[in-house]
């Protein structure tokens, strides 16, 4: 085992070793450490964010509102694009000591990837801390226990959106089991209506009928996430781990994809079920707020149910417990201190609140400091009804850092019909594995 | 005619210029040895030893902090790959096509141009002025006119009663679609290698063959296609390594998808890269490497055999 400390230099290897130009690393990193000196005893600090139009409306209001109290401290912006392209910005800026003060980022399995232990700074002594949503704090913490992020946002659902008029006019009954959904399905599409909106054009947008299914698969599997990280359970040869990508391929082979979904993206898909073109789509629930953007006169037409799994007694909803607000090792002194107090501030009710005017809340805060609003979308009151009854599920990228990167591509490949779903899920269970020895994870050699 | 160039170039420096002082008839160039020393620093610096190190890493587990040894684990890994079988056979698919359909229409397109036709200045700019564009640019625009329904492509083709395919949704098409793409944007910088090549075929052979009473297309076959043979390598091996390693155009639009049904091998090798398994991409850059040298070797020598006669 070799360690290396000179950063820069592995840096410029990794950049020139790979012989390609898009590496994208590093975009806007000239000068984060060197302006901003301009007012007398003024901290500046970087706060780094996905370019997501909502996220950013959300940074901006809270930027807005934490500087207006803490008028010493003075926050610009950056953004970076969403999905894989933003991992790798995350994990390149870490690694090369570039990372803004501040940065946005997932919990669960990809913050694990980031090696929070080595790279992040602690936040145990966050104010609030003791009292954050006990799944969000499990999700956020390194191996060594130490609490890594503070909370962005609300925790939100993975399930399927539906059209609320729709089901009026059909007089359909909400789906609690697998078969009363496709029963449904048949005859949304007796009425000339696509029952399924997909939308491979975002990749990452198909891989929810698997990932969400996880309430499902853990009721019917209790240790499955544990099976799993251990390298002993496997999606293809685990009946209810396998049911997920069955699902895409049933769906498919019915027919009841949307016209389009080969090409559309997540705000086709959005404007579909908000505007009855098709009946279902399978999200996370915090997509919602973007409803305002490209449906606003059908934001209330959208609802929200779980995956409907084997058995209605058993119904219940798959959560992410938020997103978190990390800072780099990197950040020290007075930086590392205004860094703090903004993680802080957003655990707060005005920090809620900013981040609600930005966002709209699809879920429950993760903080007992903040409520919501007195007025919420009907995705997020569905959501809170699975909260209140206490039927919720982790995602297993929650309960394991083990999660493979190739999983929208190889749900897309079922759901073009190129594989097959016990192939599909063979596939990924040998993606994973690269993960798995990424870590250094026992079991899986 | 590339090759033999600088030949010539040398040979003629040397019986031209006047011998200097005595000291410098040691030396075995006309410059200093020290003006080699910057750009031997940048090419070692930024090329020989980050090639070096890929190669030891490629033999690592790596996350930017720490490698550790792990013997051929990661060749193990990306040639387990499933993306990698289709990766290799569409890099082999992709460079083959758009390599050969480059020379083809570059020829063609380049007879066109050397004849006397009207706006031939025009013309030329006309095909040349795609590889200007930048690549990104112009992938964007083409997944816009290649989208299924609101695309112009398809929307032409409705108006005349065809149904067009989902040209970069449908597995099946995707790779070509892009390929077809990568042709339009690279044939220009063929034509102008082959115009210089036919300009650079002295009249005489086109006399004589007059003379002889050869026939349009037997001055095409047998003056025009044996004298610009040095061209048609240089447009072989350009577009042939480019397409080998190409990576920019394809990710841009379809980012190897749908699935995996456009992916090649340097698309997998930044996917893994995105993923963090930077020890694997490494292998993959080497895997490429290795790759783009067996085939560009002895074909770069098969072309060129025979030149010097």
């Amino acid at each position: 085992m070799t360690n290396f400390t000179r950063r820069p230099l592995i840096a410029a290897v990794a950049a020139t070793a790979l012989t390609l130009p898009a590496s994208g690393c590093a975009a806007g990193s000239l000068g984060t450490s060197e302006d901003g000196q301009g007012g007398a005893g003024k901290v500046s600090i970087h706060f780094l964010v996905d370019s997501g139009e909502n996220t950013t409306a959300s940074a901006k209001a809270m930027v807005a509102a934490f500087t207006a109290v803490n008028p010493d401290v003075s926050i610009t912006i950056e953004s970076r694009p969403g999905g894989s392209d933003g991992d790798n910005i995350v994990k390149t800026r870490l690694a090369t000591g570039d990372m803004p003060e501040v940065f946005h980022y997932n919990n669960g399995s990809l913050l694990q990837a980031l090696k929070p232990e080595q790279t992040l700074t602690p936040l145990d002594d966050l104010p609030g801390a003791a009292q954050f949503d006990r799944d969000f704090v499990r999700s956020t913490q390194g191996r060594d226990g130490k609490l890594y992020g503070g909370p962005w946002g609300t925790a939100y659902g993975g399930g399927i959106f539906y059209n609320v008029p729709l089901y009026s006019k059909l007089a359909l009954q909400i789906p609690k089991t697998w078969d009363e959904f496709m029963a449904n399905n048949e005859k949304i599409k007796a009425s000339g209506v696509a029952p399924l909106a997909q939308t491979y054009g975002e990749s990452w947008t198909a891989q929810l009928p698997v990932l969400a299914d996880y309430h499902n698969l853990k009721t019917a599997v209790p240790d499955f996430g544990e099976q799993y990280t251990a390298g002993r359970a496997k999606f293809a040869t685990t009946p209810a781990a396998l049911a997920g990508f069955q699902h895409i391929q049933e769906l498919r082979d019915k027919g009841y994809f949307m016209k389009g979904f080969a090409s559309a993206k997540l705000n086709d898909g959005l404007k579909a079920v908000a505007t009855g073109i098709a009946a279902h789509y399978p999200q996370i629930g915090e997509t919602a707020s973007g409803l305002k953007d490209v449906a606003p006169d059908h934001v209330d037409d959208v609802g929200f149910f779980a995956l409907p799994g084997p058995d209605a007694a058993t119904n219940g909803l798959t959560v992410w417990p938020g997103n978190g607000m990390y800072i780099p090792k990197t950040a020290e002194g007075d930086k590392l201190e205004a860094a703090k107090r903004f993680v802080a501030f957003s655990a707060t009710q005005p920090g809620c609140d900013a981040y609600s005017q930005g966002s709209p809340p699809q879920g429950p805060f993760l903080t007992p400091e903040c409520q919501l609003p007195a007025k919420v979308s009907q995705v997020a009151k569905d959501t809170q009804a699975y909260f209140r009854a206490g039927t919720t599920t982790p995602a297993l990228e929650f309960e394991s850092p083990v999660k493979g990167p190739a999983l929208e591509q190889i749900c897309i490949q079922v759901g073009t019909g190129q594989v097959d779903a016990t192939k599909g899920a063979e596939l990924y269970d040998q993606d994973v594995k690269k993960q798995a020895n990424q870590l250094g994870l026992p079991g899986w050699q | 005619m590339t090759h033999t160039a600088p030949l010539t170039n040398q040979a003629g420096t040397a019986r031209t210029r006047p011998p200097r002082a005595g000291r410098s008839r040691r030396r075995t160039g006309p410059y200093p040895l020290y003006f080699l020393l910057v750009p031997a620093v940048i090419y070692g610096v930024f090329f020989a030893l980050p090639t070096l190190l890929s190669f030891y890493y490629s033999f690592t587990r790596w996350d930017l902090f720490t490698a550790t040894w792990i013997g051929v684990d990661n060749y193990r890994a990306f040639f387990g790959e499933q993306a990698l079988v289709t990766g290799l056979r569409n890099t082999l698919v992709f460079g083959v096509l758009t390599s050969g359909a480059k020379v083809v229409l570059g020829f063609l397109l380049a007879l066109m141009l050397t004849s006397k036709i009207i706006a031939r200045g025009y013309l030329r700019s006309v095909i040349f002025f795609p590889v200007l564009v930048s690549t990104i640019g112009v992938g964007l625009t083409f997944t816009i006119l290649m989208n299924p329904e609101r695309g112009l492509i398809n929307q032409a083709l409705g108006t005349i009663g065809v149904a067009g395919p989902g040209w970069l949704t449908d597995p099946a098409l995707a790779l070509i679609s892009v390929a077809l793409v990568d042709i339009w944007k690279g044939v220009g910088l063929a034509t102008v290698i082959f115009i210089a090549g036919l300009v650079s075929i002295p009249t005489e052979y086109y006399e004589a063959a007059a003379l002889d009473g050869a026939s349009k297309f037997q001055i095409v076959r047998n003056v025009m296609l044996p004298l610009c043979r040095p061209a048609t390598a240089s447009v072989i091996t350009l577009s042939l390594i480019g397409g080998l390693r190409s990576f920019d155009l394809i990710w841009a639009m379809t980012k190897g998808g749908p699935g995996f049904a456009s992916d090649v091998i340097a698309s997998v090798i930044y996917k893994q890269y995105q993923a963090g398994f930077y020890g694997l991409s490494t292998a993959g850059s080497v895997v490429l490497f290795l790759l783009v040298t067996i085939i560009m070797v002895p074909l770069t020598w098969w072309l060129n055999r025979g030149e010097d006669n």
